[in-house]
């Protein structure tokens, strides 16, 4: 471990030929695993509390599925839309890409929106999830997902400046093919939320 | 070399132990310790069978092959179908033979299981508290702190629960331990062969007065000893003891205050009750969950708790065994086994 | 609420005298190392090269030097504990009352697993993997050097619990209900939370990383079974780690709602299950005892073919054994807790399971013993501690068998047996193995040897401590005394209780000789300097490196062809070829980046810790501020140039020319 780093130049000043991020895609890949477990754990938790209703009401009551459906929809959508800005960042199209972006941005700010919305509605009516373990386990679950959702939404955000003031860097595909397994994965993990949650509960 | 004197000094110890110690599950007085404690000499034994080779092995192997001894080197060789057949077997038996032991001996020492005696069981609700032990007799109606009586050769059977946090009830000498869980009932079955004192514990750390949630548990010479006592309790009139009347939810109430920064110092004296009201175990165990007697399962059937039932002989346990874990028993939860515990009622 | 939350003065501990001193000696101590640093100048260098070093190599050292913080801390506690029990007999209170020994056994338990033991696995697994793979780095340096300072931080706030405010009281396990708010209102509980979900993040992108790293990174022409075997271990444990890592954070995340925000997922109250915890807490803690332990094995198994000088016996064995370690590792959580109630067949599935990990442990022992054979073993002292540990190791899997056997645990549960048991395995199986680590690469990674006499010391008090100190908690168990009482009253328990506690002088014996044994050896370096970068006659590609490693690792990426990848370049002669011409080597420039983000999010662990929530969004901020200022920068990286490599490259093989 020679701490003499003499005679070295910086790489930005060079020209050599490399892949800046070789492994990045499947780094991301690789964290999606845990996050996948991340959720497993929750949807477990919720498997098993979600008839706790400690008195209180239950899916069944609450649920509102046509409100839900909308909110789906959005988000699938969204998940189409990110596969259409992935297709012109693939062919370097910069316009094209921000405008599927937005898009798409717009799309899960209704998610997230209309999420928001049914918390609130939720908690106003005393159904918060101080109330019971299953309200508990459900915000909880619900709620991992929408962290998730706005996170990947400030993500978005952020590449998109990226884009608008600087283009495509030698980066900018990878960081957007990230987003994007990102944002499927999420869109996969709502399809779990919609049907154990929602479908089932509503029955 | 220190090793193996060591190793050897330690084994002749524990089975120093194993002939002849005083109290502690090496001593047991009961037949569930008395099976558990065979049972723990027989697994041990098997499985010295290959410890002590192995221990001999590395250290024979270790001196024989040092440097310096003109020993066979062979650097390349590395695998031998034979060997590795031969390692992978050794474990392989022993392990099937353990398995066997433990899948039989698992079922016949399950908690759960009543005991066979020609006698009638007697029937104690424990509750757990900050930090100490109340005992309610519900077939006798009466009830005490950190002492738990009944006679020998009679076969206990208690159900167990927890006014806070979660405790673990155990008296060595007598064999297994159970976790003790608020707003939920577990079973344990226990006997005592010869009469005498035995400590009881718990055995889960359970916040700041832990320490001193100890307990005796005596097992009476007669039934006569034990009727004397019951009557003594109902009557109040044991000497030197406290008597705090009737055990309704107001003396409940008042015997589980603790104090978390001020924990005692001491183990809770002794007390009786020398009335309960009827059912008090089953309302504190039912107060930590208000909803659970209606209940919607996914398939549409509508459970309540009186399809429920626990096994007791006695219609005032009809209501109310129902807890969590019934309500999760049709649900395909990979996550939480535990709850077979409560299914009593499928059994 | 004020502006600062909970905290107040009365937040430190000014009438506990022995945690006073504790802090006016840790503090001396600071200023003392502070004022010798900027004696010698030391200042710079510790920032450039250390502290914002994302040399794997660098970031191994820190962990190690973390490890050995904390594992002196961790072994404070456990001497007060001894004390306290081998005082506190026949109804005596002892020294320390309930408030403040109930904090000492559940700091020690959390600090020797999560601060000692995981950051020594993952430092020697930072320094040796990417080596042994032949790669110059991680696939993600800066992550890696991030991970660190998250584990860094997460060390930080445990030990500011001992000076402000105070730790959780409820066992390293913190089950709840007792973790809840109702019966652990204190900050006790909130700094254990956030000192592992901190941490915890970052072990988990240290897996992610050397998954990325040996998938993607092996030389050319290593397979997958070509790997050398602690690599494997390691990637078995990481993959234990990415799979069981989340659990943690997802169920301390359940807790911190419950304590947070009134949520019921295990309250009594409100339809919460505290089973719930404990079920996922050990579908994450029992994988994490394998996370500990597989590398270990990796490290006996290095040990063993390197100084009987002989291939491993079994190397595909090996690879499977460790495989299905892992697999079970993750089926078997339920021993944990046969006494909770579950049906017999439930406890009799999960003890079978159990067992079934005794087949494949009891392989590599005997894979182990066939490597000694027809070898040439040389005792040196990570040999002792390899013989030490097998012997060691056999009895407290023996141990682990009995307890698998539901019938047995129903009276040993949460005995000094089971104590003695985990201790048995996680001292004589990891701690052995790490210390074996220890000084089998420590030549590598400092270019120097360790004392030997001292060395041999330290292995004899460890472990003649150890046995004194664990062999009468066996027999304590089986008298029937549980785990973490504060106090006894039996008589008979007495003369166990004293033996124990001079078993933990013995192994502080051990440790004060590796104090010396570092002070020793750094002292008389000069003498002791490796200059081959081979002085064990090492199979693997670590060593065909200089000692210290050339900081780009290697300088053309060898082709590997053999299992033994570098025993194969040597009788080959392909080992310390003088090549006429160097490629400039790409490398990742250090960076603060990582402090600062952890700082951050260290910050905001300690306000939310206290409620200090403006500052907690202030962290959270800044930590999200630096992140995105880190994917923006642009000078992230440099070229070595060819004749600096030639020069190191030359300046190497003139070394090991003249041996």
């Amino acid at each position: 471990m020679s701490t003499t780093h003499m005679n070295t130049h910086d790489a930005h000043d060079e020209h050599h030929d490399h892949d800046p991020a070789p492994h990045n895609v499947f780094g991301f890949w690789l964290y999606l695993m845990t996050d996948c477990l991340l959720f497993a754990s929750v949807f477990a938790t919720y498997a098993v509390l979600f008839m706790n209703t400690a008195g209180g009401v239950s899916g069944k009551d609450i649920f509102e599925l046509d409100f839900v459906l909308v909110e789906t929809a959005a988000l699938l959508l969204s998940s189409i839309t990110y596969g259409f800005a992935m297709i012109c960042a693939h062919k370097k199209d910069k316009k094209g890409t921000l405008s599927w972006l937005s898009v798409t941005f717009l799309l899960g700010a209704v998610f997230i929106g209309m999420e928001v919305y049914e918390f609130h509605h939720l908690i106003v009516n005393g159904n918060g999830p101080q109330t019971s373990a299953f309200l508990s386990a459900f915000f909880a679950l619900v709620g991992t997902h929408g962290l998730h959702v706005t996170a990947g939404l400030i993500w978005m955000a952020i590449l998109m400046i990226e884009l608008i003031v600087s283009g495509f860097g030698s980066r900018t595909v990878t960081r957007l093919s990230c987003l994007s397994l990102f944002w499927h994965f999420l869109d996969v993990v709502w399809i779990c939320v919609f049907t154990v949650v929602y479908l089932m509960g509503a029955i | 070399m220190l090793t193996r004197i060591l190793s050897k000094v330690a084994l002749a110890l524990m089975v120093g132990l194993l002939a002849g110690c005083q109290g502690g599950v090496l001593d047991p007085k009961g037949q569930v310790g008395i099976e558990e404690k065979q049972l723990i000499i027989v697994a041990t034994l098997l499985m010295l069978v290959v410890v002590i080779p192995v221990i001999f092995m590395t250290l024979y192997f270790a001196w024989k092959y040092r440097e310096g001894r003109d020993e066979i080197y062979e650097p390349k060789w590395s695998h031998s179908t034979k060997i590795e057949t031969v390692v992978w077997a050794i474990p392989v038996i022993i392990v099937i033979i353990l398995g066997v032991i433990t899948w039989k001996s698992t079922h016949a020492l399950d908690p759960y299981k009543p005991l066979k005696s020609d006698k009638d069981h007697i029937n104690v609700q424990v509750v757990s508290m900050n930090w100490k032990w109340l005992f309610i007799y519900p077939d006798l109606g009466i009830a005490s702190v950190n002492e738990l009586r009944f006679p020998e050769n009679v076969p206990v059977a208690f159900q167990i629960s927890s006014e806070g946090t979660m405790n673990s009830f155990f008296i060595p000498q007598l064999g297994s331990q159970i976790y003790s869980m608020a707003g939920m009932v577990t079973k344990l079955h226990l006997i005592a062969n010869e009469p005498g004192t035995f400590d009881g514990y718990s055995a889960n750390y359970s916040g700041p007065g832990f320490t001193n949630m100890k307990f005796k548990a005596i097992a009476t010479e007669t039934q006569a000893d034990f009727d004397a006592w019951v009557a003594g309790v109902k009557a109040e009139s044991i000497a030197g003891s406290t008597n705090n009347g009737i055990l309704d939810q107001a003396s409940y109430d008042k015997l589980a205050e603790y104090d978390l920064h001020a924990p005692v110092h001491e183990a809770t004296p002794v007390q009786y009750y020398g009335s309960i009201k009827p059912g008090i175990f089953n309302d504190n165990v039912m107060k930590f969950m208000k909803d659970h007697g209606k209940v919607e399962l996914l398939k549409g059937t509508t459970f309540d708790s009186n399809m429920i039932q626990g096994n007791s002989n006695h219609g005032e346990m009809n209501h109310g065994e129902m807890n969590h874990g019934e309500m999760e028993m049709n649900h395909e939860s990979s996550e939480n086994s535990s709850h077979e515990m409560h299914m009593e009622a499928d059994k | 609420m004020s502006i600062l939350g909970k905290l107040s003065l009365d937040a430190i501990p000014f009438h506990e005298p022995i945690l006073i001193v504790t802090f006016s000696v840790i503090a001396i101590g600071a200023l003392a190392l502070a004022f010798l640093l900027i004696k010698y100048n030391l200042l710079g260098i510790l920032w450039r090269d250390w502290l914002t070093s994302i040399d794997h190599k660098r970031l191994g050292v820190m962990y190690i030097v973390l490890a050995l913080i904390m594992l002196l801390r961790g072994f404070s506690d456990a001497i007060m504990m001894r004390l306290q029990l081998a005082l506190a007999t026949n109804g005596d209170p002892g020294y320390l009352p309930p408030h403040h020994y109930d904090q000492v056994f559940t700091a020690h338990g959390v600090i020797m697993i999560i601060f000692m033991a995981m950051p020594f696995m993952i430092g020697l697994m930072n320094i040796v993997v990417p080596l042994q793979i032949g790669a110059r780095d991680v696939a993600f340096p800066f992550l890696n050097n991030l991970s660190f300072w998250l584990t860094a931080g997460g060390a930080i706030l445990i030990n500011i619990s001992l000076f402000v405010g105070e730790f959780a009281k409820t066992g390293w396990v913190a089950y709840p209900p007792l973790a809840g708010l109702e019966f652990s209102p204190d900050v006790g509980v909130d700094y254990y939370i956030w000192a592992l979900q901190i941490s915890g993040i970052g072990t988990t992108l240290t897996a992610v990383n050397f998954l990325a790293t040996v998938f993607k990174m092996r030389a050319p022409g290593m397979k997958l079974m070509d790997m050398p075997i602690f690599t494997w271990t390691c990637t078995w444990a990481n993959i234990l780690i990415a799979a069981s890592f989340p659990i943690l954070t997802a169920v301390l995340a359940m807790l911190t709602l419950d304590r947070y925000l009134d949520f019921h997922f295990f309250t009594n109250d409100g339809g919460g299950n505290s089973m719930m915890y404990i079920n996922l807490f050990w579908a994450w803690g029992h994988p994490e005892v394998y996370i500990l332990v597989l590398p270990a094995f990796g490290i006996f198994s290095e040990v063993v073919s390197t100084f009987t000088g002989k291939r491993l016996f079994g190397y595909k064995s090996m690879v499977w054994a460790t495989a299905s370690i892992s697999i079970l590792g993750f089926i078997v959580w339920l021993h944990h807790f046969f006494t909770m109630g579950s049906s017999a067949n439930v406890n009799a599935f999960f003890g079978v399971m159990t067992m079934i990990i005794a087949v494949p442990t009891g392989v590599k022992l005997f894979n182990w013993l066939f490597t000694m054979y027809r070898g040439r073993l040389r005792v040196t002292v990570p040999v002792l501690w390899t013989l030490g540990f097998m012997v060691t190791f056999t009895i407290g899997g023996m141990t682990g068998v009995l307890l698998a056997v539901p019938g047995a645990d129903y009276v040993l549960h949460n005995s000094l047996f089971l104590i003695a048991h985990f201790h048995n395995t996680i001292i004589g199986g990891a701690v052995f193995g790490y210390l074996a680590g220890f000084v089998f690469w420590f030549p590598k990674v400092m270019g120097f040897h360790l004392n030997v006499k001292l060395g041999k010391a330290a292995f004899w008090c460890w472990l003649v401590g150890f046995f004194m100190a664990f062999m009468p908690l066996y027999v304590l168990g089986f008298l029937g005394m549980t785990r973490r009482l504060n106090h006894t009253d039996n008589p008979d328990w007495n003369i166990w209780l004293y033996i124990a506690l001079v078993g933990a002088f013995i192994i502080m014996a051990g440790i004060i000789c590796q104090l010396l044994q570092l002070y020793v050896s750094f002292r008389d370096r000069k003498q002791n300097l490796d200059t081959t970068g081979d002085p064990w006659n090492g199979h693997t590609l670590e060593w065909s490196t200089a000692s210290p490693p050339q900081y780009y690792n290697f300088a053309n990426i060898p082709t590997v062809s053999d299992i033994d990848a570098f025993t194969d370049m040597k009788e080959k002669g392909e080992a310390y070829v003088r090549h006429e011409k160097y490629e400039a080597i790409h490398m990742p420039k250090n960076t603060a980046s990582g402090m600062l983000i952890s700082g951050c999010i260290t910050l905001m662990g300690f306000a939310l810790i206290w409620h200090i929530w403006w500052l907690a969004a202030l962290g959270l901020f800044g930590g999200f501020v630096f992140l995105v200022l880190r994917a923006y920068t642009k000078d992230v990286d440099y070229y070595v140039q060819p004749d600096e490599v030639a020069r190191i490259e030359n300046a190497h093989l003139d070394n090991v020319a003249k041996g």
